[in-house]
């Protein structure tokens, strides 16, 4: 194939831009998909940070539909439409709070599929975004992927970038079951390079974004940026990464991961939640459960502090994991 | 616009003779039922946790009878009478609650989560209050899809103090939702009297603070529930948006199978039992001429053997395979 052949058209995009196409472009292939949440509509904004702009204009008030502030009766009205044949994608604005929807969310949106003998599932996407460093304290910022990857039901998504967050929430909104869809605040407004066209990523599938020999690094959402910062100041000391986007949290991709580690024999992982019983945890059980015998290192893992986010800049960027972090990690498993 | 005059006096839809023997029928389905669960429990037989619908008869008998096959009911752990009027099949229902693979919901549910969507009983939750936000969603599809479809959703006076209540009763009014909240007030929350637990001496009266229609009927009353559901059924199919029913009933047989009343007087009790709805409106019935002994009678030993043919369809019925344990947590197998 010549070069010209291969050459893929790309725009810049933000994370924001590219969740928008993509609710967008699913809104436009089936009738039965609706958005709902606290100010997605274009009267009110179109969401608080424009995730869903312009789309009640475009596919009108009906299907995209701003609520009062009533995180249960927007899930409630969710599960209750997505058992009725809609196809919904629900904004609750930050993660922090899917704490006061958690019935509809775990007892609910999680369990009727099961509870019903697979007569009533759940089609939906909840959307959040959360994340530190934006100096919003401890109410505005967590996140809490693992209790949502403990409970069986629920599916949940962290993509890193514009082109992955297009491609997933692409496949969460045809997805039969329900998807938390998390997008950390701050990775929404870097713009990439990024295809036009965007085909649906399989959800439960991890991305190689660079093969290496040394070290397996795996993390997920922005911390994978500072992952992917980390490889490359490994690299210069001739230390080689192969660095996997989880993207999925649940279902997690094992065996992509499982191979990289059995291949390099050295594990780092890093998110932002905090480390104890965080998802970290389950990767280095499994790692262990697994690779026994096999692993030249113990498996690292990095995470938060066991603390609430802080509002002090200083404390607060001590709370996320650094590059700086992640090196010390991936070296330790070599000395 | 919390009202006392909904429905009532000149106006009131009435149940012709038929219906008023449909209605009959689905209350004695009900109490037969009811009998024949905490018998099989007393016996051994089978082990759940029952919450006995027994004296609460009356109100979905004669909500449903307005209701079509495509609408739809949502409802909480004390539920199998909602579920039973609404039509779910006796055969399935006893299955599940013996948990066996051909109950309702393959016996993953059971009692507390019973569901036959082809009978538009979508719901059964066993969390209080958590029937409402998600009948407000059904009942949002409904609109979206212009069928006038409507949805029921049930629940306890307990539940009227929990925050899905108002948000799910702010949210239906505000889209003018065809959805129905049918508060079936036995008078107390698991242990809890009425007054102790609840601000107002009407739930009915919260109706207003959400700016739609309220009302309060007595719920043991086949002729006084027929007419304020039938209205407010007919609202909701007009676009009219949602009603708050507040149905005033009795449970007999406490919050859970085994409860001793401990909470209650001897006197209320007796008093409440002596006013039993089942055999009263069968008296009122023949008494009225709309029904015969014989023909009420006849209606009654149907009942009986198709209960008895449910329970012996349900205890003959296979336990389920082992693969069910993880089967339905996602729609596609072998996720995790």
């Amino acid at each position: 194939m010549s070069a010209a052949e291969n050459k893929i058209e790309t725009k810049k995009i933000t994370i924001i831009q590219a969740i928008n196409e993509a609710i967008a472009e699913a809104m436009e292939a089936d009738p039965k998909v609706i958005v709902l949440g606290e100010d997605v509509a274009d009267r009110e904004g179109g969401g608080v940070v424009g995730v869903t702009r312009g789309l009640s204009t475009r596919f009108g008030d009906d299907r995209v539909r701003s609520t009062p502030i009533t995180e249960q009766a927007i899930i409630g009205a969710a599960i209750g439409a997505a058992i009725g044949g809609y196809k919904v994608v629900a904004e609750i604005m930050l993660m922090n709070f899917t704490t006061v929807a958690m019935d509809m969310i775990v007892n609910h949106a999680a369990k009727l599929r099961f509870m019903s003998g697979g007569q009533t599932g759940v089609p939906i996407v909840i959307r959040m975004m959360t994340g530190a460093g934006i100096s919003s304290g401890g109410q505005h910022s967590d996140f809490l992927e693992a209790w949502f990857a403990h409970t069986p039901g629920l599916k949940v998504v962290m993509p890193s970038n514009p082109e992955d967050a297009k491609g997933l929430m692409l496949s969460a909104i045809t997805d039969p079951d329900p998807v938390m869809f998390v997008e950390c605040t701050r990775a929404y407004f870097t713009p990439y390079e990024t295809p036009v066209k965007v085909a649906p990523i399989p959800l439960g599938k991890a991305k190689v974004t660079q093969e290496g020999t040394d070290v397996t690094i795996i993390s997920y959402s922005e911390i994978f940026l500072r992952a992917t910062a980390a490889a490359a100041a490994l690299a210069k000391d001739g230390i080689s990464v192969e660095l996997i986007d989880l993207r999925t949290i649940s279902p997690w991709d094992r065996a992509t991961v499982i191979a990289s580690v059995k291949k390099t024999g050295r594990a780092v992982i890093a998110h932002e939640a905090v480390k104890q019983f965080g998802v970290g945890a389950e990767i280095a059980a499994t790692l262990q459960e697994e690779l026994f015998g096999q692993l030249k290192a113990p498996v690292k893992r990095l995470g938060a502090p066991y603390t609430s986010v802080p509002f002090s800049g200083v404390l607060e960027q001590a709370f996320i994991v650094s590059v700086a972090g992640i090196v010390a990690a991936a070296r330790a498993t070599l000395a | 616009m919390a009202t006392t005059s909904y429905a009532t006096g000149a106006n009131a839809a009435q149940p012709d003779a038929a219906t008023q023997i449909e209605i009959y029928r689905r209350m004695n389905l009900i109490m037969q039922n009811d009998e024949a669960s905490r018998k099989i429990i007393r016996s051994g037989r089978l082990m759940m946790p029952y919450y006995s619908q027994r004296g609460q008869e009356v109100i979905p008998s004669a909500i449903s009878v307005n209701l079509n096959d495509d609408d739809k009911i949502c409802t909480i752990y004390r539920g199998i009478h909602d579920m039973l009027a609404k039509g779910v099949p006796l055969r399935a229902l006893w299955a599940e609650i013996a948990g066996r693979v051909t109950g309702t919901c393959k016996g993953k549910g059971g009692p507390m989560h019973i569901t036959h969507p082809a009978s538009g009983a979508i719901l059964t939750t066993g969390i209080v209050g958590s029937s409402m936000p998600i009948a407000n969603g059904l009942a949002w599809a409904a609109k979206l899809d212009k069928s006038r479809q409507v949805t029921i959703a049930n629940f306890g006076d307990g539940a009227s103090n929990i925050g899905a209540f108002h948000e799910s009763l702010n949210l239906a009014s505000l889209w003018k939702l065809p959805v129905i909240f049918v508060c079936q007030n036995n008078r107390f929350a698991e242990h809890t009297r009425y007054e102790n637990g609840t601000s107002v001496d009407q739930i009915s009266k919260r109706a207003a603070g959400y700016g739609m229609p309220g009302i309060t009927v007595d719920g043991n009353d086949p002729y006084e529930m027929y007419a304020v559901a039938n209205e407010a059924i007919n609202r909701a199919r007009d676009g009219e948006g949602p009603t708050l029913i507040e149905a005033m009933t009795f449970r007999f047989f406490g919050h859970v199978f085994g409860d001793d009343d401990f909470y209650m007087t001897k006197e209320e009790k007796s008093a409440a039992m002596a006013a039993d709805p089942v055999p009263l409106y069968r008296a009122k019935l023949i008494a009225n001429g709309v029904a015969t002994e014989e023909k009420l009678a006849a209606l009654e030993a149907d009942i009986a053997a198709q209960i008895a043919d449910a329970i012996e369809f349900a205890l003959a019925s296979d336990m389920p395979p082992l693969e069910e344990l993880t089967r339905d947590v996602y729609a596609e197998q072998g996720v995790a």
